[in-house]
C-alpha cells in the first residue's frame, strides 16, 4: 500500500507483523484495533498511531524488536506516526511547519508575549507596576478586568476554532470506515471514550503499569499524568468561577484565600507544578531506544508551559500583596497568552486527538461485540 | 585497581545451564529453598530465555474455570489429550506426575511475576485448556528475570558451557566461557535446562540426512545441544532419537532462524498442497486444526527440495489470520505457476484434476469437517475441497519449520538425570528440565502449550530438589 511518509510506510510493516503475532492484544487499545483489520491505510494508521499511549510495554515484551531482524519498534514508530499527524491537522494549514521546531517556536513565543505584557503593564501603569497593591481591587489596578477579557476572550475563542477545525478533520480521516449506525450511540461510545481519557485507561501496560526506563513496570507517568491534567482542569475551573463571580454575582477579585477560586487554583497549581516535573522527568528517563527524538522539543515545550503556568500563578498568590506582583502578573498572564495561543500547535492537541481515537475504538469494539452476539 | 574477577566467580549451591522458562523456574526455586544460584544463559541479553521468548501459553489442568480460563480441564482430560497426540508415546508415570503437579503451577507461576490473560484472538479453541501469557513468552520471561533477580539468582549472560566435570554419576564442575576466558565452575548441584538441539544443524542431519539443510528453524539460534551432547557422552541416558520434533510448514520465505510466530500458514485446508513437481501428496482436509497443523511440517521435509505450495483461490483470502509475507498473487493459475517457477501444464493439470473431482455441495465450513471431498483422486482431500477457480489466485511457498527437538537425557519424577549404566541409576546431583528432556513427555506429537508445562513443571521439580541434593 502507498502511504504519505516513511513513517506511515514503517508503521504498516510493523502492523504487518503485529497483525501475524497478536501477542500483544491485553496490553492496550491498539492491537485489538488492529486485528479488526487486514491491511492498513493511512487514516487506520493515524488512529492507531493516537489510540497508543506510548506505554511502551509492547516494546520490552516484543521477541522481535531490535535486534531482531524484523526490528519490531511499535511505541517509537506511532509516536512518530501521532506527532506528524498534530502538524498534519493543524488549521490554518499554513502554521504547520511550527511543529517542525516546536520547542524553539513556543519558546519564542512565551518570550515575546512575556515581553509585550511586561512593557505593556508598565507603559500603562509606569512605576505603579514595582509598588505594592494592597487596596482590594490590586491585579486591576494594574490592568483592568475588562482589558484582561478583551486580549484573552479572543485569544481562547481563537484556539477553540483552531482546535476543532483540527479534529474535524482528523475525525474525518479515522473514520473512513464508518458503520454507519447513526448517532444515536454515539453518546455511548463518547462515554466511554472520556471514561478511558481521564482514567487513562490504557496507560498501565496492561494492568501491572507501564514500562519506561527499562522492563520493569516501575512508571509512575499515569499518576504524573493525572496530577498534570487534573490540576489543569482545576485552574481553568478556577479562572471559569471567577469570571462567574464576576458577571454573576458582581464579586470581583481578589478573593480571600478559602473561596472557590482560589482553593481551586491554589490545588490546580500544585497539581501542574508537581505533575509536570514528574512527566519531566520520567521523559529524560525514557528508554532510549523508544524515544521519537525529534519530538523531544515539542514534548518539553509543553511541559514546561504547563509548569510555567502553575507556578508563575501559585507566586502570584502567594505574593499578590506585595511589590513583586506587577511583573509577577505580567508573567503570568503572558505564560497563560502563549498557552492559549499556542495551544492547537504544539503537544496541546494530543489529548484531543487520543480522545477521538478512543472513541473511534469504542464505536468499534461496540461493532465487534454486536457481530459477534448477531 | 582494575575488578578482574569474572561474574562466574563465587561458591554456588546450583548452576543452572539455560536461560529459559525451565532454567528461571529451577533457579527460582532452588533459591526459594534458601540456595546460591547461577544462571548462566548461553545467549546475549536481548536473546535470552531461548524458545519461550517465542511462546504465548501454558497448559495446566485446573478443575474450575478462572478469571482466564473459560471452563475446567481436569488431569484426565489432560492425560487423555496427552496419550492421543503422542499415539501413547510417553511415560506415562511421569506425565500423570507432571500434570498433577501443573495444576499448582497456575499459581505458583503468577506468585513469580508471569500475568495470564483470556486467550488470544484466533485461538478460541485453547481458551479453556490454556493459560495465555499478558504480552506474550518474552514478557512471561521479563517477570520470571525480574523476580530471580531480586531474589538473588546471578545471572549471566553470553555464558555458554562447553565442557563437564563429571565423575560417574556425580557433577563436580562445568566450564564456562565468557567472552574469551573459560572458567571452572563448580556447584554442589547442575541443572541442563539448555533446550533442544534444532538450531545445530549437523545434529539434525544425523537423523534427516541432507534433507535438515532445507530446514527453518522457527526459534532460537542458540539451541545447539552441546550440552545435552556432553552428558550423552558423559554417559548419561538418551530418550528419543534425531528425527523426533515439531516440524510445521511455515513460510519458505522466512528468516533461517529465529522467525518464531508470524511465519506460520495455516492455509492447507483452504486449497491444495503441491510440491515442486506439481503433485500433490497428502489428503489437505484430513483433519482440523490444530492437529493439521504438526503433520505437514514432516510431509513437506519429505518432498523433492522440501518445499511445498499451497495454492488456493480469491474467496479464501481473509480465512484464515494473516501472516508476515503475503502471497504470491496472479490473475490465472499459469501465471501463478510461472511466478513460482513451476511447469505451468503440470500445475493447471493438477488444479483441474482436482476441480473435477470435487463433490458434496455442503455449505464450506472450515471449522468443522464439512463433508465436501474429491472423488476418484489417487489422493484425495476429504474434507473442505471447493474448486479453485475465482482469480486472481494465490500460493505460498512452505518449507519444514523445527519448533523443538526431543532428543535428549532420560530423567525420574525427581527430574534427575538417569545414568546409562543399563539399571537406569539415577545421577546424584544433575538435573534436567524443559526441552532438554520433553522427550521423556513426548516421545512424538505435540499439544499446544505442553512445551512450556515440560518446563515449568520440572523447572520447579528440578531447582527444588537441586536445592536438596545440593546441600
Amino acid at each position: 500500500m502507498e502511504h504519505k511518509t516513511a513513517a506511515l510506510a514503517e508503521a504498516d510493516r510493523l502492523m504487518t507483523v503485529c497483525n501475524s503475532c497478536r501477542y500483544c492484544e491485553g496490553l492496550c487499545a491498539v492491537f485489538p484495533a488492529m486485528e479488526m483489520r487486514r491491511s492498513f491505510a493511512d487514516g487506520d494508521l493515524t488512529y492507531l498511531a493516537n489510540l497508543c499511549h506510548n506505554c511502551t510495554a509492547c516494546y520490552h515484551d516484543c521477541q522481535f524488536a531490535p535486534p531482531h531482524e524484523f526490528a519490531v519498534n511499535v511505541p517509537k514508530v506511532l509516536a512518530e506516526v501521532r506527532n506528524d499527524s498534530y502538524a498534519q491537522y493543524a488549521w490554518p494549514a499554513a502554521l504547520r511547519p511550527v511543529f517542525r521546531r516546536n520547542g524553539l517556536w513556543i519558546g519564542l513565543a512565551c518570550a515575546a508575549l512575556v515581553t509585550l505584557f511586561l512593557i505593556g503593564t508598565f507603559l500603562w501603569n509606569g512605576a505603579e507596576m514595582f509598588s505594592a497593591h494592597t487596596a482590594p481591587e490590586n491585579f486591576y489596578a494594574l490592568m483592568p478586568h475588562n482589558v484582561m477579557v478583551a486580549l484573552f476572550g479572543p485569544a481562547f475563542l481563537f484556539a477553540i476554532l483552531a482546535i476543532t477545525m483540527g479534529a474535524r478533520a482528523f475525525w474525518r480521516d479515522i473514520s473512513a470506515r464508518d458503520m454507519g449506525d447513526g448517532a444515536g450511540q454515539a453518546g455511548i461510545d463518547h462515554a466511554r471514550a472520556g471514561h478511558d481519557a481521564g482514567a487513562l485507561t490504557y496507560l498501565d501496560g496492561g494492568g501491572d503499569g507501564c514500562m519506561n526506563a527499562d522492563e520493569q513496570t516501575s512508571d509512575n507517568r499515569k499518576l504524573w499524568h493525572h496530577l498534570t491534567f487534573y490540576g489543569f482542569l482545576l485552574c481553568f475551573a478556577s479562572t471559569s468561577t471567577g469570571t462567574l463571580y464576576h458577571y454573576l454575582l458582581g464579586r470581583e477579585a481578589p478573593y480571600p484565600w478559602w473561596d472557590l477560586p482560589v482553593v481551586l487554583g491554589t490545588v490546580g497549581g500544585i497539581g501542574l507544578v508537581a505533575g509536570t516535573l514528574g512527566l519531566l522527568r520520567a521523559k529524560l528517563r525514557q528508554y532510549r531506544d523508544v524515544r521519537d527524538e525529534t519530538r523531544f522539543g515539542m514534548d518539553t515545550a509543553f511541559i514546561a508551559m504547563l509548569f510555567a503556568t502553575g507556578l508563575t500563578g501559585l507566586l502570584l498568590l502567594v505574593l499578590r500583596a506585595t511589590p513583586a506582583m506587577g511583573v509577577l502578573l505580567a508573567v503570568h498572564l503572558g505564560v497563560v497568552m502563549t498557552l492559549f495561543l499556542t495551544a492547537p500547535y504544539g503537544k496541546f492537541v494530543h489529548g484531543i486527538y487520543r480522545y477521538l481515537a478512543l472513541a473511534r475504538y469504542a464505536r468499534e469494539r461496540r461493532g465487534a461485540l454486536g457481530a459477534q452476539h448477531a | 585497581m582494575p575488578d578482574t574477577r569474572s561474574p562466574l566467580d563465587g561458591t554456588w549451591d546450583v548452576l543452572v545451564a539455560g536461560g529459559g522458562n525451565a532454567a528461571l523456574c529451577a533457579a527460582i526455586a532452588a533459591r526459594r529453598a534458601g540456595r546460591s544460584v547461577l544462571v548462566v544463559e548461553a545467549a546475549p541479553r536481548f536473546y535470552r530465555g531461548g524458545n519461550t521468548r517465542h511462546t504465548r501459553n501454558m497448559r495446566c489442568a485446573h478443575d474450575h474455570a478462572t478469571e482466564t480460563l473459560t471452563g475446567p480441564y481436569i488431569e484426565e482430560e489432560f492425560l487423555d489429550d496427552l496419550m492421543r497426540v503422542t499415539g501413547g508415546n510417553t511415560d506415562e508415570a511421569l506425565s500423570r506426575h507432571m500434570i498433577a503437579e501443573s495444576k499448582s503451577m497456575l499459581d505458583w507461576i503468577q506468585e513469580q511475576g508471569v500475568r495470564f490473560q483470556p486467550s488470544l484472538g484466533g485461538t478460541l479453541s485453547l481458551g479453556r485448556t490454556n493459560s495465555f501469557f499478558l504480552g506474550g513468552g518474552r514478557s512471561m520471561l521479563n517477570s520470571l528475570y525480574a523476580t530471580a533477580e531480586r531474589l538473588g539468582v546471578h545471572v549471566v549472560y553470553d555464558a555458554e558451557v562447553v565442557a563437564l566435570d563429571i565423575e560417574g554419576r556425580t557433577f563436580r564442575a562445568a566450564t564456562v566461557r565468557h567472552g574469551d576466558a573459560d572458567t571452572r565452575v563448580e556447584a554442589a548441584a547442575f541443572v541442563a535446562a539448555c533446550g533442544g538441539f534444532e538450531a545445530n544443524i549437523e545434529w539434525l542431519k544425523e537423523g534427516w540426512g541432507e534433507k535438515a539443510d532445507n530446514f527453518l528453524i522457527r526459534g532460537t539460534p542458540y539451541n545447539r545441544g552441546t550440552v545435552t551432547r556432553m552428558l550423552i557422552d558423559a554417559g548419561m541416558q538418551q530418550i528419543g532419537d534425531p528425527t523426533q520434533c515439531h516440524a510445521v510448514a511455515i513460510d519458505a520465505r522466512a528468516p533461517k532462524f529465529d522467525g518464531g510466530i508470524i511465519t506460520r500458514l495455516d492455509c492447507v485446508v483452504f486449497g491444495v498442497v503441491m510440491n515442486r513437481d506439481c503433485e500433490r501428496f497428502y489428503d489437505e482436509g484430513e483433519d482440523i486444526w490444530p492437529k493439521r497443523y504438526a503433520i505437514w511440517g514432516r510431509l513437506v521435509a519429505e518432498q523433492p527440495g522440501q518445499i511445498a505450495y499451497v495454492v488456493f483461490d480469491a474467496p479464501n483470502i481473509k480465512r484464515f489470520m494473516p501472516s508476515l509475507f503475503p502471497p504470491v498473487e496472479a490473475p490465472s493459475l499459469r501465471e501463478l505457476a510461472e511466478k513460482l517457477e513451476l511447469d505451468p501444464e503440470k500445475f493447471e493439470a493438477t488444479v483441474t484434476a482436482f476441480n473435477d473431482a470435487v463433490v458434496g455441495g455442503f455449505p464450506f465450513d472450515h471449522t468443522e469437517p464439512d463433508g465436501n471431498r474429491t472423488e476418484g483422486l489417487a489422493i484425495g482431500k476429504s474434507n473442505w475441497a471447493q474448486k479453485i477457480e475465482t482469480p486472481p489466485f494465490y500460493a505460498y511457498p512452505v518449507r519444514p519449520g523445527i519448533t523443538f527437538t526431543y532428543l535428549g537425557v532420560k530423567i525420574d519424577s525427581q527430574a534427575r538425570i538417569l545414568t546409562g549404566d543399563g539399571n537406569g541409576t539415577p545421577s546424584d546431583n544433575m538435573f534436567a528440565a524443559g526441552e532438554i528432556m520433553a522427550g521423556n513427555v513426548l516421545g512424538q506429537g505435540y499439544a499446544a502449550g505442553i512445551g512450556m508445562t515440560i518446563g515449568a513443571v520440572f523447572g520447579r521439580i528440578a531447582g527444588q530438589e537441586a536445592a536438596r541434593h545440593g546441600a
